[in-house]
C-alpha cells in the first residue's frame, strides 16, 4: 500500500494560480483507502475549489490511478478532461505522474497529495512502512524486520549508541529496530545471523528510475 | 618510517593512558579551540576531536587535528557515518594519513533529527562496523572494492561502545563485530555504573581490545538532569545528581566526581576517555585530583 497524505489547502491554491477550470482524478486504491483520494475526497476537493472562485470541469475516480490504460481511456472518453484548464490528482506521486503523461501539452497537473511511504496495513486506517523497496532484501537474516527501513539510520549490523532501555534515539516511543530482531532472532535460535558481519548496501541495483519492463 | 601513534604506543606499553575530547569551533575563529589544546598539551596521549558532533555544523574535525597536530597535541580524528558516503569517508581518510593523522575514531553519529540542521539527508552509507572494515582495508593498503591502492594508512583504529547500553546483549555483538572488523582501541560511552563496567571489561579485553573508560565530567545538577532527558545512551545515576545538588559549587563537585572515577578505573583498566564538553580547561585539574 503506497500511503499519502492531503497537501495543505493553501498550498493547493498557491500552485493552482488564477481562476480557471479544473478536472479532478481521485484513485480508488491506495488513496482511498488513506483516506485522501476516494469519492469524499474528490467531493471535498471539489467544494474546497469553488469555494473559491474555481470551476470544476468534472472528477474520475479509477480504480488505478497509476494504471496508464485507464488513464489513456479516460482522456479518450472525456471531452471536458482535454478541456480543463488544469487537473488536480488526489493519488499517489505514480498517478500524478501517470496523468501527467497524458494530459495536453500546455495542461498542468497538480498533486494534491504527498507521497510518502510503503505501508504494511496494521488494520484499517494504521499504515506503518516495513520496506523501502531498496532491491536487495535482507529480511530472512534479520527476522522480518528491515533494518534499512525500521532504524532511522539504516544500520545493518547492530543498534547504535542512543539505543537507551531498548528505544530508539530519533523516536523514543519506539522500540529499537535492532533490539526486536535480536529478540525475534534470540527467540529463533539464530543470534549467528546477527553476529555475522553484513556488507554495505549495494546501491547500484537501485538507481534510479528503475524500471521491470516483463515484455 | 612513518611516525607511529603515541596512543598505540602508550597503551600497547601498559602504562594507563588519558585521552580528552575537544569539540571544534562554530565558525573560523580557532582561539578558544587552541587554547584548550594547549591546556592540555602533555597532560593527556591525545585529544579527541569530535566530528559535528550531536549533528550540529561545526569546523570540520579533520581540519580540527590538523590545528592539534600543529600544536604539538595528538589528534584522534572522529569520523562519523552521518555525513559522508564511502567514497568521501577513504578519501579523508587518505587525506588525514597524509596529513599527519595517527588515530582515528570511527563512529555512527547522531541523528541528523538533533542537530542544528533538522532537513538534510543523513546519509549513513555505511554503518560504524563497514567504517571500521573500511579504515582496516586503507590500512592494508586497499580501498573498499579491494583494490590495490597507491599507498595506505597505518590508523591506530579505534572505536566506540556502551557498556551501559540496556539490553547490553545486541550491543555486545556489535562490539564484536567492531573488533573483528578491525578496531583496536575502544573509547566508551560515560561509565556511572563502575560495578557494571568491571564486569564488562575483562570480556572486551579477552577479545584484545584495549578500552579507555568513558568520563563525562557533570559541570552542575541541571547538566545531568538535561544529559539524562536528551543525551541518547547517557544515564547519570540519581545518587550522584543529588550528590551535585548538595554542593556547594556544583562545578568543583562535578571535577571532584570524575577525578574519583578516573582513580577507579586507573585500577584495572587500560586508560580513559574525558568527555568535558566545553569545560576542558578543568581536565588537568581531573587529572591531578585522581
Amino acid at each position: 500500500m503506497i500511503i499519502t497524505k492531503k497537501k495543505k489547502k493553501e498550498e493547493i491554491l498557491k500552485r493552482l494560480g488564477g481562476g480557471k477550470t479544473v478536472y479532478l482524478f481521485g484513485c480508488g486504491s491506495c488513496a482511498e483507502q488513506c483516506k485522501t483520494g476516494g469519492a469524499e475526497e474528490v467531493r471535498e476537493m471539489e467544494e474546497m475549489l469553488k469555494e473559491n472562485g474555481y470551476g470544476v470541469a468534472g472528477s474520475s475516480l479509477l480504480n488505478e490511478t497509476c494504471y496508464n490504460q485507464l488513464v489513456r481511456k479516460e482522456f479518450r472518453k472525456n471531452p471536458s478532461l482535454r478541456k480543463a484548464g488544469s487537473i488536480v490528482v488526489l493519488a499517489c506521486g505514480a498517478g500524478v505522474k501517470t496523468v501527467s503523461d497524458n494530459a495536453g501539452e500546455t495542461q498542468p497537473v497538480l498533486p494534491a497529495l504527498d507521497t510518502i511511504f510503503l505501508a504494511s496495513v496494521e488494520r484499517q486506517g494504521r499504515f506503518f512502512e516495513g520496506c523501502s523497496l531498496c532491491g536487495e532484501c535482507v529480511l530472512d537474516s534479520t527476522a522480518g524486520i528491515c533494518p534499512h527501513t525500521e532504524c532511522p539510520k539504516g544500520l545493518l549490523n547492530g543498534p547504535c549508541g542512543g539505543m537507551a532501555q531498548g528505544m530508539c534515539e530519533v523516536d523514543t516511543e519506539k522500540e529499537c529496530a535492532w533490539v526486536r530482531i535480536f529478540k525475534r532472532l534470540e527467540k529463533q535460535g539464530r543470534l549467528h545471523c546477527m553476529e555475522q558481519y553484513c556488507p554495505p548496501k549495494d546501491f547500484s541495483v537501485s538507481v534510479r528510475p528503475r524500471k521491470l519492463c516483463l515484455r | 618510517m612513518e611516525p607511529e601513534s603515541n596512543l598505540k604506543k602508550s597503551l600497547d606499553s601498559g602504562i594507563f593512558t588519558i585521552t580528552a575530547e575537544i569539540c571544534p569551533p562554530r565558525g573560523t575563529l580557532v582561539d578558544s579551540f587552541v587554547g584548550k589544546a594547549r591546556l592540555l598539551k602533555g597532560k593527556i596521549a591525545a585529544a579527541n576531536v569530535t566530528d559535528n558532533q550531536r549533528a550540529v555544523m561545526r569546523l570540520s574535525s579533520l581540519a580540527s587535528s590538523v590545528l592539534l597536530l600543529r600544536e604539538g597535541v595528538e589528534p584522534v580524528f572522529q569520523i562519523t557515518c552521518r555525513d559522508r558516503n564511502r567514497l568521501a569517508i577513504q578519501s579523508d581518510m587518505l587525506g588525514a594519513w597524509v596529513l599527519g593523522i595517527r588515530n582515528v575514531l570511527a563512529l555512527t553519529g547522531d541523528h541528523v533529527s538533533f542537530g542544528d540542521h533538522r532537513e538534510a539527508k543523513a546519509v549513513y552509507d555505511l554503518d560504524s562496523v563497514q567504517l571500521v572494515r573500511a579504515i582496516d582495508a586503507l590500512n592494508h593498503g586497499k580501498n573498499l572494492k579491494e583494490k590495490e591502492l597507491r599507498g595506505g594508512t597505518g590508523f591506530f583504529l579505534g572505536a566506540v561502545v556502551a557498556p551501559e547500553a540496556e539490553p547490553f546483549e545486541p550491543e555486545w555483538i556489535k562490539f564484536g563485530k567492531k573488533v573483528g572488523a578491525g578496531a583496536r582501541f575502544f573509547q566508551t560511552q560515560a561509565v556511572f555504573d563502575m560495578e557494571r563496567f568491571k564486569r564488562f571489561f575483562p570480556g572486551a579485553r579477552g577479545l584484545g581490545a584495549k578500552v579507555l573508560g568513558g568520563i563525562l565530567l557533570l559541570k552542575s545538577a541541571k547538566m545531568a538532569h538535561y544529559l539524562n532527558k536528551n543525551v541518547p545512551g547517557v544515564r547519570v545515576p540519581a545518587s550522584l545528581i543529588e550528590e551535585l545538588e548538595n554542593a556547594p559549587d556544583q562545578l568543583k563537585k562535578g571535577i571532584e566526581i570524575a577525578a574519583r572515577q578516573l582513580r577507579e578505573l586507573k585500577k584495572f583498566c587500560h586508560g580513559a576517555h574525558i568527555m568535558a564538553i566545553g569545560q576542558e580547561e578543568s581536565v588537568p585539574e581531573i587529572i591531578g585530583l585522581s
